[in-house]
């Protein structure tokens, strides 16, 4: 069976221009270049990276909330970036988000019963009466009560805003959902359980999720395999248990170093990367990563190194491997 | 909310004190003299003194101002010193020409300014922006009486679409039920009239709207622009919901709440009497009778007229913050 979700050499590029008056262009920012990456259904696929690496914005590419500059998104087979306006608007009751932060992603005039059942009604999922039993029952699928529905969201703590998103989402069946972020808002044991929640809604619901995430831990938990990004490329993706036994790309493992283990006697060895991220805005050419690499060679500052499959699924993008 | 309507009233009190003093101590200590304006230049002496004697001008000011607001705690605003009528009566068959001028004006404005105002910030920096924006810029810039005079000049005298005074032609004839000629007229069937006193209503809100129009356009732009960058906004495209659906029932109600408090501000400033306006336009309502008593130094009629303007400009605050709390349920809770 092929892939539900495949994104081929997904490119969003955005101009830099400067001064008022005489808008000069003074670069490129490549936000997301040449991203490909596959999601079969009922699976979750993590996209981990620092602020700024990209992720967000592939995600918004993929439900075209931002228009990619190239590439190819098809889901289901069908080409995502062909559609006209109103063909996008009816995909996405198959495509839906959930975002970073859930104190600003919700409309503050409305209640929670219309910003879960606008979608339900938009796309006509049901209708009349059968409305309302919907939205009680995904506020009940999502953990919360009934009578939360004639609330306003800023009656509600962040984590139970979080859950209205996730139902307000849930709300027209999604095939595939791209969560943004859904947790780094959120308290540490706030985050556990709304984790567990998306867990098992996608048990119950048979769904695909794209989990963005800055936090590897987080990632961990509820991937099954895990695409890492660097600088809007893909730097390795692989298997979750496959990628934090045999990472390949030094980025991948300075990052697995970084996670803190609850256990004051495992002395664990720290890679610590030197330098900082170059500046997005005009890249050189090369390996996005070649000013921080401990294994930097001649070679990876004259051309991109592009991924390359090592067996069982697992890619990496290294002229040294 | 009681309580608050309440709290509301009570701090309106001090208002009225501060008020009634300033409109009392200007009419008072302008020059011009009262008895001389009420009998004319050829007046004697003696009968200057015995009508200043008569309307109390004689006792010292403090004496004056404690009679003026003694009687107004008895609900006397006191009579014309023209024309001898109850300075109430004088505002109650004004103030429905006033409010018609001034509902009208506000629906143009409200509809032509916040229309602009969100077709600008969706289409930020293009021209129509540009356009619409120097416009406003204009509007609130460009005073009022040669916008009128122009206006006037062009549609009435040159084009003869319009007429440039009064509410009705004088060879018409209407029964008055409310004193609101335009619904009068649907009120009685009287398809002439109605054609006819909106053939006079249009140049007059025109150019009352101007003001409002400008500054509710560009206060709408600046808080559409604020709230379209908000991620509530992307969640709404991202159920799939039309364009316009985002902009007007997301953005845009979210985006009302300052637009409404200049809404109220405007409103309340054109009640109060468009003065330039309806002097221009001959329009009989209360900002041309406040004219009129300043002109001929009738001082019951501008203390008292002065302080039910701002009697009415407080009330236009009051209901629009009372409608804050249905637009916004975050201050409802609070």
């Amino acid at each position: 069976m092929g892939p539900l979700l495949e994104v081929k050499n997904l490119k969003k590029h955005f101009s830099v221009n400067k001064g008022s008056i005489f808008n000069k262009n003074v670069g490129t920012l490549k936000a997301v270049d040449d991203v490909s990456f596959e999601v079969y259904k009922g699976e979750t696929l993590g996209l981990v990276g620092e602020s700024g690496c990209g992720k967000s914005t592939a995600g918004r590419c993929i439900l075209r909330l931002i228009e990619p500059t190239e590439g190819e998104i098809s889901f289901e087979g069908r080409d995502l970036r062909a559609l006209n306006a109103k063909d996008i608007r009816r995909a996405r009751k198959d495509l839906q988000m959930v975002f970073q932060d859930p104190y600003a992603s919700l409309n503050p005039r409305m209640k929670v019963r219309d910003i879960i059942s606008e979608p339900i009604l938009l796309h006509g999922i049901t209708r009349g009466r059968e409305v309302q039993n919907r939205v009680a029952k995904l506020l009940d699928v999502v953990g919360l009560a009934p009578y939360h529905a004639d609330r306003y969201a800023h009656e509600f703590s962040g984590g139970q805003r979080q859950r209205i998103g996730i139902a307000r989402a849930l709300a027209v069946e999604p095939k595939l959902v791209v969560c943004d972020e859904p947790v780094s808002a959120l308290d540490v044991s706030i985050q556990a359980q709304v984790i567990n929640l998306m867990e098992d809604l996608q048990r119950e619901f048979d769904l695909t999720f794209i989990f963005i995430a800055h936090d590897l831990s987080v990632v961990h938990h509820i991937s099954d395999r895990v695409a890492v990004m660097y600088l809007g490329r893909v730097v390795e993706i692989a298997g979750y248990s496959e990628l934090y036994k045999n990472s390949q790309h030094p980025y991948t493992k300075a990052l697995l170093s970084a996670i803190p283990v609850a256990n004051p006697k495992l002395k664990k060895e720290r890679i610590v990367l030197k330098g900082d991220v170059m500046s997005p805005i005009d890249l050189p050419p090369g390996c996005n990563f070649h000013n921080r690499c401990p294994h930097a060679a001649a070679v990876c500052k004259e051309t991109a190194p592009v991924l390359k499959d090592i067996g069982n699924g697992h890619k990496v993008a290294c002229h040294m491997i | 909310m009681t309580r608050y309507i309440i709290k509301r009233l009570l701090g309106l009190i001090p208002v009225i004190i501060g008020v009634s003093i300033c409109a009392f101590l200007l009419i008072h200590l302008i020059p011009g003299d009262p008895a001389r304006a009420i009998l004319g230049e050829r007046a004697t002496p003696e009968s200057l003194a015995a009508v200043r004697e008569q309307l109390g001008l004689n006792d010292p000011l403090h004496i004056q101002y404690l009679r003026f607001m003694g009687q107004l705690i008895q609900g006397d605003f006191g009579r014309s010193v023209i024309t001898n009528s109850l300075v109430i009566e004088e505002f109650a068959e004004r103030f429905p020409a006033t409010m018609e001028l001034s509902i009208a004006a506000m629906t143009i404005a409200i509809l032509v300014g916040v229309l602009a105002g969100v077709i600008s910030a969706v289409k930020q920096y293009s021209w129509f922006d540009n356009i619409s924006m120097i416009g406003a810029l204009f509007g609130v810039s460009v005073p009022i009486f040669w916008l009128g005079l122009m206006m006037q000049w062009l549609f009435a005298f040159k084009l003869g679409l319009l007429d440039a005074s009064a509410r009705l032609s004088v060879e018409l004839r209407l029964d008055n039920i409310t004193n609101f000629y335009v619904l009068d007229s649907i009120l009685t069937g009287n398809w002439e009239a109605l054609f006819d006193s909106l053939k006079h209503l249009i140049l007059p809100s025109l150019a009352l709207a101007t003001i409002p129009m400008a500054i509710i356009a560009r206060m709408t732009r600046s808080s559409m622009l604020e709230v379209l960058r908000q991620d509530y906004i992307r969640t709404a495209r991202a159920k799939g919901l039309k364009e316009k659906v985002v902009i007007f029932r997301h953005a845009l109600k979210n985006a009302f709440l300052p637009v409404l408090t200049v809404m109220g501000l405007q409103f309340g400033t054109l009640l109060g009497g468009a003065v330039l306006t309806e002097t221009i336009f001959s329009w009989p309502g209360i900002g041309r009778l406040m004219y009129e008593a300043i002109m001929q130094r009738d001082f019951p009629v501008v203390q008292s007229g002065i302080l039910i303007i701002s009697l009415i400009f407080v009330f236009i605050n009051l209901v629009v913050d009372i409608l804050y709390s249905f637009v916004d349920p975050r201050i409802r809770v609070n």
